[in-house]
């Protein structure tokens, strides 16, 4: 199958490229192609770093031909910072504004005595009916690093606990985001990147 | 609940993994590639390829390593081992590494930590500093020194303070590794790592002297360590990630245990 993959120059995308590949996936890369994203088949939005990176989506036009091909159906899965996109907006660059698939906010974690960034490998509580981590058993881990998060909502399919919960993975029908990195988190990554690549829109994955 | 990471450290000479005591007498121990494929099937966290002899000659040699020790890792890889500059880090990041490691160049050119975090995230930037106490010092460990050219020289500089700048820079965290305990199997140095961890809000990888469990049970502990590293201790069997984390388990403390 074919995936498209937004390169917004928020850090290295060899790895997630990587991932997918070993997964089967015939994968094409755009940084400013307005009209492949929009008649993409299946998208991947990565991203590790500052939430202001995602001003380059608007800037290129890629903004609305993701939304436009959100609107078909398509599977659409957003990574770290590619996850809290999906949200309205985040404290980390409150100027920029997210799309706004889910209404909530991203902030940092609380004070605490905790260290932020969280980073390392932590459990996933999988809510049930979730497609993209269907297989996901108690004790699986994945890897994490990020100091902002989304809140726990209806639309949350996963819940991690770091401070506070906070919402791993999103999930509403074909639009899915996913806080910790799939493409470094061993087979369960593999097997959640898998549920992704083999999501169609008759719900049967 | 966040898990303390086991790492697996290969250091890597002309392509090879090799060990020595205390950064002299060599031993070949293997593939880098293979030996990567096998610690993280064996349950180690993530993969740190340290480059010890790093010349400009060796580039090419150490990029090769990377690429073929990327190709099939599927947690996280830092590379390590003359990156003096942020092109040579992009090379790296090219060939699969998910970090890099920077040490002796980050002390003599602080701003490539800015540098190398702005392009490719704190997340991407582990500052290594190899300490030793100093024993002239009223409080040793909280003077402990910051050490270059495998842990013959001083910078000039003091380990807690150079940690907080790197923090300050963008690093993403910190490599700690005691000159005074590597090789020696004789343990980490908990109250140095605790000192640095205690002074930094980023996570801190103790490094340096790992031999038993009680070690790890220990720097975790004590030491306030986030995650450790362990070299010797897996290449010849001693023990695996495996082994290492299950009886970490017994003993309490939260690790992610292989499938």
């Amino acid at each position: 199958m074919r995936v498209t993959v937004i390169d917004y120059k928020a850090g290295n995308l060899t790895s997630v490229l990587k991932a997918l590949r070993h997964l089967g996936a015939e994968v094409e890369v755009t940084d400013a192609d307005p009209a492949l994203v929009e008649s993409a088949e299946r998208i991947v939005l990565p991203g590790v770093g500052h939430f202001q990176s995602t001003a380059r989506l608007d800037a290129t036009g890629l903004t609305p031909a993701i939304r436009k091909a959100i609107a078909r159906g398509i599977p659409f899965l957003g990574i770290c910072v590619g996850m809290q996109w999906l949200y309205a907006r985040s404290s980390e660059a409150p100027q920029q504004p997210g799309l706004g698939h889910f209404a909530e906010a991203c902030a940092r974690f609380p004070e605490s005595h905790e260290k932020v960034p969280h980073v390392g490998w932590n459990s996933l509580e999988v809510r049930a009916g979730s497609r993209l981590l269907a297989g996901v058993e108690p004790g699986e881990f994945v890897y994490f690093t990020h100091s902002y998060k989304a809140p726990v909502t209806a639309d949350t399919a996963a819940v991690t606990h770091y401070i506070e919960p906070f919402a791993a993975a999103v999930e509403h029908a074909n639009v899915m985001g996913v806080q910790f990195h799939p493409e470094k988190s061993g087979a369960t990554g593999l097997k959640i990147l898998r549920n992704f690549l083999s999501w169609d829109d008759r719900g049967t994955t | 609940m966040i898990t303390k990471r086991i790492i697996a450290c290969l250091d890597v000479h002309g392509g090879r993994v090799v060990k020595g005591v205390q950064f002299v007498d060599l031993i070949d121990a293997g593939d880098p590639a293979a030996l990567a494929a096998r610690h993280a099937r064996e349950g180690a966290d993530e993969i740190v390829l340290l480059d010890i002899t790093a010349t400009h000659e060796g580039r090419q040699t150490l990029l090769h390593t990377v690429r073929r020790t990327a190709r099939e890792l599927f947690v996280p890889f830092a590379v390590g081992g003359g990156i003096c500059s942020a092109d040579d880090a992009a090379q790296v990041f090219e060939a699969g590494a998910d970090k890099v490691s920077i040490n002796s160049a980050a002390l003599s050119n602080p701003l490539l930590i800015d540098a190398i975090g702005r392009s490719f995230g704190a997340q991407a930037v582990v500052v290594a500093i190899d300490a030793r106490r100093d024993p002239q010092a009223a409080d040793p460990v909280r003077d402990a020194q910051v050490f270059v050219q495998g842990g013959r020289k001083p910078a000039g500089r003091r380990v807690v303070e150079w940690a907080r700048e790197a923090e300050a820079r963008g690093a993403g965290e910190i490599l700690l590794t005691s000159m005074d305990a590597d090789g020696t199997r004789a343990g980490f140095d908990c109250e140095l790592t605790a000192a640095v961890s205690e002074s930094v809000s980023i996570p801190v990888i103790a490094s340096g002297g790992a031999g038993t469990v009680d070690h790890f049970v220990d720097v975790f502990g004590r030491g306030r360590a986030d995650a450790a590293l362990a070299a010797s201790i897996f290449h010849f069997g001693v023990s695996s990630a495996r082994t290492l984390k299950r009886q970490l388990s017994a003993a309490g403390v939260s690790v992610r245990l292989p499938c």
